[in-house]
């Protein structure tokens, strides 16, 4: 621990949310608020498929706002299982957004209960647009890319709930092959360099290797062990130069 | 109706205490170049993963069906145009026509 890379560099100065940058995230966020929100469509239309009520669909959106979980936790209770194994699919969906949240923490500012309140926007796409090669975080970015997301996930939900049999069915307009493709979309744009493409093939490798026994969600988490990879000695040099740059 | 409250509830606490979690336990720590690090390569480890197991798996199976073809197609698209609107759409434009064939 004595290798002067481990040192934690000095504290960042507070950077203040201005309107321009959280505007600026506005923007970044909504060609991922569109898709989104076409997701949203087909999450009104299978909750209502699972016995939830449009209002129950669109208060779960509201106040849950986390797709894939909501998703998982409607296919478990759709299968007929309980609701407590659909709460627990829902975390397992979720547990990537602990390796975010604890990616975020030191990018957060004052009192704890006021830090977590600022990992609550996390969601895939603004955590990834506000990422910084440093391994810092823009909050403005975060806040900014959130809001028009949030928007469009519930409006989408109230869309699907309240529309009829037109769209009936999600997967005959090819609406299940969004999720993957926005993944895909956010993935390529991490594809930088050839430390980070070998990362992403070992995450791909271990999440499909534990796909066939891990509970969904699990294998996700798991892959985030191929990052670990940025522990090698040439990976700090190189992100103890990006800390260099920004500041 | 006290089932659906329940499944609700129970999944915006799950979900804002993971959120939360990490600033509540870590937050005002300067972390060292070594967690930044890794940090800086979660992104691609998550998506990569969350890829594979979205376009190839369904459920404990790994299958490959129209969505894949969709997937790697909006793949294409958004590598050339940089488009994520492009990306999805024409992901989920194959798929579709695909499934109608």
């Amino acid at each position: 621990m004595l290798d002067e890379q481990l040192l934690p560099p000095p504290a960042p100065p507070d950077e203040e949310i201005t309107r321009e940058r959280l505007l600026a995230g506005v923007r970044a966020g909504l060609p991922f608020a569109v898709a989104g929100g076409l997701l949203a469509v087909s999450f009104g239309v299978v909750a209502k498929d699972a016995g939830l009520s449009q209002v129950a669909a669109i208060v779960m959106s509201a106040v849950v706002f986390a797709g894939s979980a909501q998703f998982a936790a409607i296919a478990i209770l759709s299968q007929g299982g309980a609701v407590g194994a659909a709460i627990v699919a829902a975390a397992l969906m979720n547990s990537r957004f602990l390796a975010m949240s604890i990616a975020l923490a030191p990018s957060t500012r004052g009192r704890p209960l006021w830090r977590a309140v600022q990992g609550q926007p996390i969601v895939d796409a603004s955590w990834a647009l506000a990422a910084r090669p440093d391994g810092t975080f823009d909050r403005a970015m975060l806040f900014g890319a959130t809001a028009p997301q949030y928007l469009a996930w519930v409006a989408g939900t109230v869309v699907g709930a309240l529309g009829g049999g037109v769209l009936a069915h999600p997967e005959r307009y090819g609406l299940d092959a969004i999720y993957p493709a926005f993944f895909l979309a956010l993935l390529l744009a991490e594809l930088r360099n050839g430390r980070a493409r070998g990362v992403a093939a070992a995450g791909a490798v271990i999440a499909l290797a534990l796909v066939p026994f891990a509970p969904a969600g699990v294998p996700i988490l798991a892959a985030s062990a191929a990052a670990l990879v940025g522990l090698t000695r040439a990976a700090r040099a190189e992100t103890a130069a990006a800390l260099e740059r920004t500041r | 109706m006290s089932t659906t409250l329940v499944l609700i509830a129970g999944c915006a606490v799950v979900t804002a205490a993971i959120k939360g979690s990490g600033p509540l336990a870590l937050g005002g720590r300067d972390l060292p170049v070594a967690f930044r690090s890794v940090i800086a390569l979660l992104p691609a480890a998550l998506f990569a993963a969350l890829v594979v197991t979205q376009a190839l798996a369904g459920g404990h199976d790994l299958t490959v069906g129209a969505e894949t073809a969709g997937v790697a197609v909006g793949g294409v698209v958004f590598w050339r145009t940089g488009s994520v609107l492009g990306c999805v759409v024409a992901a989920a434009a194959l798929t579709a026509l695909l499934r109608a064939l």
